[in-house]
Parts: structure tokens; C-alpha cells; sequence
């Protein structure tokens, strides 16, 4: 491996990276805008979020990518290849972070709300200062799965032919012919990246955590990301999704 | 097995079926604690302690919760292992095994085989929900001691029928009563004719209306058998009726024991004048 | 604005179709494969020796943690030249199988973490032999924990085959690629493609969820 392929790498995973921070921006924006929409007390609203939700965690989001990238232009709007890639992995991650954030917030016990409404705080004060200061922090350990997903997600830009990371490695492996190496190192990459973003996730659950006065338990394993695999109801299972 | 019911002498006696140790004699003793203590991370369950069950008897074991009962039931299915000292079952160690002449910490082959003459009824019944009764009783026979699957049938039949569940044989667990569930559950642990059956709070997870049913199958069980019986009960009236000897502990501890109508009418100890006006 | 095109719809239909089958046995197989190999890794990360628990655990990690997609590229790339070479779909169905195995073997481990301890002692106070309490006990009472969250993953898997349209397996996006790359007309064989997607995974998740109720009493 030369300086000049690992500085293609380089330039792949800063790619990489932007790709996963503004589709995991938009993501987080769909995630509440949606989530929070569907316990809304109209059933339009309700029903519109729930139509958005099952749409695009039904559909695969590679495909998204593609109609995004290849045939919207068709109806007029062109997109660059990061947008349609960011937009793609923000709206379809988003699907699946809404579920997270209605399921956090409709687990924060009703008396809370009860107490907010007595002490005569608006809906907002009421969603503000009550309900996510204690939803959220239980949103972390889900949102940090989704964040990986997401992460993994962007490799799938680079069939967009996006200068991300995988997309390097292509180059890598036409210009010197060892895809062992180069797949190999890459997947390294990608895992070291998992890792920080792991730790960084815990970092912000700790804090969520002592701002609400709770401990986080320590040491689940080496790489402490668990995966949602106990019955969260039905919702949770219509996904058919991984996050 | 000896059942060697001589009358209690002035001073609690093996012949009342156990004793923790102050007295020996040439009786057949099946169960043996030897210093044996057990800890949960700080908290000492059992204190060094010394305990005989003799053969044939039925013990009953008293005391308030946390005294460690139900932790002596656990180390002897081995469902625990001790932190310090030695259990034997007839003659064979169950904790420990020889080899070389060295005591070495018992391999899984050595427990199986020593295991084999302990069965315990659990206070949660524990039957396995996804086999039918009959299953439930004759999958250990089976499979553990290789009877063909006609015998263990046949036999599982016989042991429907002494707990009254003959008509029951084809349903799976959960659509029976917790009284009947319980009684399929001692039906399963006599099918692997243990020398000790142990009972765990039997009657705890029941119903009060369904507790008599599984009481009565137990007596017949402990007046036509000679089968010895270690047994945690709060049923004191039972643990009357079936023991040939009473301990009671408390804090890890054996702290006096006796026939029962020694211990319920003249209890020595102040702990137990306590323990038993509260539960009586 | 382009116009979307019925005729041309009826056109490519056949061919999507015939994605649509390939897309389909990769997600049976590769859903078999993982099922299998996700017990295996499960049962291993049980043992009490922790010389097989660690590696096996960063294998599993690191599967589980990097993407599916660079993953079929090393076993499309890598495997021939260590004298392994496969049709591209059966590359994709290993890569699928590997991949979600490391995922299914959590929803064993949760499902045998959820057979009550007393089921354990149970089996040990019958000395049932530790193979036996498997097979007998625990095994057939995680199974009903078990198949919903399995099915998820079938779902999850179903939409990720997409991804095989890169190492050139001939699933219903590479179809409709080819397609268009020879009309230059993308709009009707891409949103076909999505919404094939959503009509079939939609009323599947729907039928998981009455299986869930069945199951899960």
C-alpha cells in the first residue's frame, strides 16, 4: 500500500464521514418532525406520519438512492450525488428513528404528563421540560444502532459513484488489483469508525442520564451496542427493519 | 435403607432422622454437610455447617426467610456449589471426587452420577411447558436412565394415578390447575427413583384451596414409601404430620432440632419460641 | 416533466419479474444461512471457555458492524483468488447469510435468555444430559420467542438485497438498471422496483405481526 492509496482513503472516509453527519442530521430531524407527529392528538396527522413511516421502512433504501439519483431528474429536479445519497439515507433512517422517538416518549410514565398538565404547563413546556428531558435519554442506545446502520448505509452512495470510502477502494482495487488488502483495510476503517461513534454515543447517554439524575449501568461487553432484539410491540416489528 | 424409627431418647437423636452432629452412631447416614459454607457477595447464607440426614427420614426445615433452607435444597441438586466444605450423599462425595487419592473438585460426569439419587420439587413447579404431562414424566427416564420409552410410560401411568391426575396425561402443563401442575411435578421427580426427594416450598406458589390436594399426595407419599424427604415448608401442621425430625435454623445456622413434637410443644430456643408463635 | 409510460411499464415488466425471482431465493437462502450459522455463533458465545467467546465475539462484531456492501465486494473480489469461486448469487446469498447471522444469533441469545432459570434447574435436577436439555427444553421454548424477530430480519434482509445488483447479480434493481441503461428512460423500472419493495415487505411485516400474537402468548 502506498502513501498515495492511503491517501485516497483518506479522502474517501472524510467523505464517508460528511455523508453519514448530514444524512444523520436529517435523519434526527425526520425522526422527531415524524415521531412527534404521531402521537398527535389529530388522526390525520397521526395517519399521515403512519403512512410516511411504513412507506419508507418498507421500501429498501438503496433503491431510494437510485430513484433519487436516476429518476427524479426525470421529473425535474436534479440532485447532486451526495444529496441524493444524504437525502436517501436521511429519509429512510428517519422512518425508522421516528419509531424510536414515539416509542421513548410514549413509555415516559403518564403520570409525569398528568403532573405537567396540573402544575397548567402548555403542550410545549409540557414536551420541553417534561416528557423529552426523560424520553431522550432513553432514545441513545437505539439511536447509536441506527447511527451504525447508517453508517453502513453510506457505502451504498457508492454505487452513485460518491468519492466515499468504498468508492475509493474501487479505485484502489482497479488501479493495483489487491482487493484482499484493499477490502480488507477498508472494513477496518469502517469498523474503527463504528467503534468511535459507539463511544461517543455512550459519552451522550451518560450525560442524558446524569441530567436526569440516572446512572448508566457499565460493561456490556467490549463493544457496548446491544441490539433491540427483545418484543417492542408490534410496531417495532413492522419495521422488518435492523435498526 | 434402615428406617430405624426407635422413640426419641432425652436428647435429639440420628433415630429422629437427622442431627446436626452431636451424636453418632452406626445408623445409615444418606446426606452429610461438613463445614459446609455458602455466600452470596457479602451476605453468609450458611455458616460452616454441619448436618446429617439418615436414611429413610423425612426432615423438615424451619425457619424465617433468608435462613438459608431453600440454599442447603440448591447445593445438594447442585443447582449451587459451596464456597467451603464437603457434601456427601451415601457414600460417594457430591462436591468433591477422588482421584489419586487426592479429594479434587468433582468433575460434571462424577456429579451426574451422584446427582442421580436426589430429585427435587420446586416451589414454581418448573415443569417444561412445551412437553405434554406424560412427556414431562418419562423424558429423564428416558433419556438419563435409558429405560425404553414402554417402561417409563407404564410407569408414569403408575405415578398419575397415586397423585389423582390419571385423565391428565394428555395436556400440556399450562391447562392445568397450579395444585395439579405441582402434583405432575412429583409424579416427575419420583419417576427417577431418587433415595432423597427434596421439597422446595411446595405449596408456596398455590392457591390456598389447592394446597390440601398436593399436601395429601406428599403424606402418602412419606407413610407408604421409604423414601427420604428433605422438606422446606411454612405448612407447620404438614412438617407435623411427616417429619420424624425438625430443624430450625437461623442465620445460616441449625440452631435446635428435634422430633416434632418437641420442637412445636417445648421449643428450647428463644429464636424458635419466636419463629413459631408468629407462623402458628 | 417526463411522462410515465404504461405501455412501457407493461414492457419491462417480465424482465423486473424475473429480478424478482432472484431477489426472492437470495433472500430464502440467504436466510437459511443465517439462521444456521446465527445458532452456531449463539451456542459458541455461550461456552464457558473464553478462548472461544472472544474471537468469536469480535468475528461477530465486526461482521455486524461494517458494511454488508464491502463485504460482498471481498467475498466477490477476494474469494476467487484463494481458489474459491462462486456464481455471483451464491457470493450474494454468503454474504447475506454471514452478514444477518450475526444479527439472528442476538435474537437467539435473547430467546434462550428468556426460557425461565427454573426450566435449567429443572433439567439439571433430572440430570438430563446437557444435550438432551437443549434439544428438549430450551431449544423448543426459545423457538416460539424466537420466529417473529427471526422474521424481521427475513424482511430486513429481503430489502438489502438490492445490494447483490453489485457484484452483478441479476436481482430486480440490476434489471431495472440494465433497462434503463439501454432506453435511457430510469423513471418507470426504478419506481416499480421501490414500490414492488413496499407492496410486497408491508403486507409480509403485516403477517408477522399476527404470527407475533399467535406465538408470543
Amino acid at each position: 500500500m502506498t502513501s498515495a492509496l492511503w491517501e485516497l482513503f483518506l479522502k474517501g472516509l472524510w467523505i464517508t464521514v460528511q455523508l453519514m453527519v448530514y444524512s444523520a442530521a436529517l435523519a434526527a430531524t425526520v425522526a422527531f418532525g415524524i415521531g412527534l407527529a404521531r402521537t398527535s392528538r389529530f388522526w390525520i396527522v397521526r395517519f399521515l406520519s403512519g403512512v410516511y413511516v411504513e412507506f419508507f421502512r418498507g421500501t429498501s433504501a438503496l433503491v431510494l438512492m437510485f430513484w433519487l439519483f436516476f429518476a427524479l431528474p426525470l421529473l425535474g429536479w436534479q440532485l447532486v450525488g451526495i444529496w441524493a445519497g444524504t437525502l436517501a439515507l436521511g429519509l429512510s433512517y428517519g422512518a425508522y428513528g421516528s419509531e424510536i422517538v414515539r416509542g421513548a416518549v410514549q413509555a415516559v410514565a403518564p403520570a409525569q404528563r398528568e403532573a405537567a398538565i396540573a402544575l397548567s404547563f402548555s403542550p410545549w413546556q409540557r414536551l420541553r421540560k417534561v416528557i423529552l428531558p426523560q424520553a431522550v435519554p432513553e432514545m441513545m442506545p437505539p439511536f447509536n444502532n441506527l447511527l451504525i446502520e447508517l453508517l453502513k448505509g453510506t457505502a451504498l452512495a457508492s454505487l452513485l459513484s460518491i468519492g466515499e470510502l468504498t468508492f475509493q477502494a474501487k479505485l484502489a482495487r482497479l488501479s493495483t488489483g489487491q482487493s484482499a488488502q484493499v477490502y480488507g483495510i477498508i472494513l477496518v476503517l469502517y469498523f474503527a469508525v463504528a467503534f468511535v461513534v459507539t463511544r461517543i454515543m455512550r459519552l451522550l447517554e451518560r450525560r442524558a442520564k446524569a441530567s436526569v439524575g440516572r446512572a448508566v449501568p457499565r460493561g456490556e461487553g467490549w463493544f457496548s451496542r446491544k441490539l433491540p432484539v427483545e418484543q417492542q410491540g408490534p410496531e417495532a416489528l413492522a419495521t422488518g427493519g435492523k435498526p | 435403607m434402615s428406617a430405624d424409627r426407635t422413640p426419641p431418647n432425652d436428647q435429639a437423636s440420628p433415630a429422629d432422622g437427622g442431627s446436626s452432629r452431636t451424636k453418632t452412631q452406626g445408623d445409615a447416614e444418606l446426606i452429610r454437610f461438613d463445614s459446609v459454607t455458602k455466600r452470596f457477595g457479602t451476605h453468609t447464607v450458611l455458616d460452616s455447617l454441619d448436618m446429617t440426614v439418615y436414611s429413610g427420614k423425612h426432615v423438615t426445615l424451619i425457619g424465617p426467610s433468608g435462613s438459608g433452607k431453600t440454599t442447603i435444597l440448591r447445593l445438594l441438586m447442585t443447582l449451587l456449589k459451596p464456597d467451603e466444605g464437603t457434601i456427601k450423599v451415601g457414600p460417594h462425595f457430591l462436591t468433591h471426587e477422588e482421584k489419586a487419592g487426592k479429594l479434587v473438585p468433582a468433575g460434571e460426569k462424577h456429579i451426574r452420577e451422584v446427582r442421580k439419587n436426589i430429585g427435587m420439587v420446586f416451589q414454581q413447579f418448573n415443569l417444561f411447558p412445551n412437553m405434554k404431562v406424560l412427556r414431562n414424566i418419562t423424558e429423564a427416564p428416558v433419556h438419563v436412565l435409558g429405560l425404553d420409552k414402554d417402561a417409563a410410560e407404564e410407569r408414569a401411568r403408575e405415578l398419575l394415578d397415586l397423585v389423582g391426575l390419571t385423565e391428565h396425561l394428555d395436556k400440556y402443563p399450562t391447562q392445568l390447575s397450579g395444585g395439579q401442575q405441582q402434583r405432575v411435578a412429583i409424579a416427575r421427580a419420583l419417576a427417577m427413583r431418587p433415595q432423597v426427594l427434596l421439597l422446595d416450598e411446595v405449596t408456596s406458589a398455590l392457591d390456598p384451596e389447592l394446597v390440601a390436594g398436593v399436601l395429601d399426595v406428599l403424606r402418602d407419599i412419606a407413610h407408604t414409601t421409604d423414601i427420604t424427604m428433605l422438606c422446606v415448608t411454612h405448612e407447620m401442621n404438614f412438617a407435623r404430620d411427616i417429619s420424624d425430625c425438625v430443624m430450625m435454623f437461623d442465620s445460616g445456622r441449625v440452631i435446635e432440632f428435634g422430633p416434632p413434637e418437641q420442637i412445636f410443644s417445648e421449643p428450647e430456643h428463644e429464636r424458635t419460641r419466636e419463629f413459631l408463635s408468629a407462623v402458628l | 416533466m417526463n411522462n410515465w409510460s404504461w405501455s412501457y411499464v407493461g414492457d419491462i415488466m417480465p424482465d423486473l419479474l424475473k429480478g424478482l425471482w432472484i431477489t426472492v431465493q437470495a433472500t430464502i437462502y440467504g436466510s437459511l444461512v443465517s439462521f444456521a450459522l446465527g445458532l452456531v455463533w449463539a451456542l459458541l458465545l455461550r461456552s464457558p471457555s473464553r478462548w472461544v467467546t472472544w474471537p468469536v465475539s469480535i468475528v461477530v462484531e465486526f461482521i455486524r458492524n461494517t458494511p454488508l456492501l464491502v463485504q460482498l465486494f471481498f467475498l466477490f473480489f477476494v474469494l476467487p483468488s484463494w481458489g474459491l469461486t462462486f456464481a455471483p448469487l451464491t457470493t450474494g446469498v454468503i454474504g447475506l447469510g454471514l452478514h444477518y447471522s450475526t444479527y439472528t444469533s442476538e435474537v437467539y441469545r435473547a430467546g434462550i435468555d428468556g426460557v425461565p432459570p427454573g426450566q435449567w434447574e429443572a433439567a439439571t435436577a433430572l440430570n438430563l444430559p446437557r444435550r438432551r436439555t437443549w434439544i428438549a427444553v430450551i431449544l423448543p421454548q426459545a423457538f416460539r420467542r424466537v420466529v417473529p424477530a427471526l422474521g424481521n430480519y427475513v424482511i430486513a434482509m429481503f430489502k438489502d438485497t438490492p445490494m447483490l445488483a453489485g457484484i452483478t447479480v441479476a436481482d430486480m434493481l440490476f434489471q431495472a438498471n440494465s433497462i434503463s441503461a439501454t432506453t435511457f428512460d430510469y423513471l418507470e423500472p426504478i419506481t416499480v422496483v421501490g414500490i414492488l419493495f413496499v407492496v410486497i415487505s408491508y403486507p409480509t411485516s403485516l403477517l408477522l405481526r399476527a404470527l407475533e400474537r399467535r406465538l408470543v402468548r
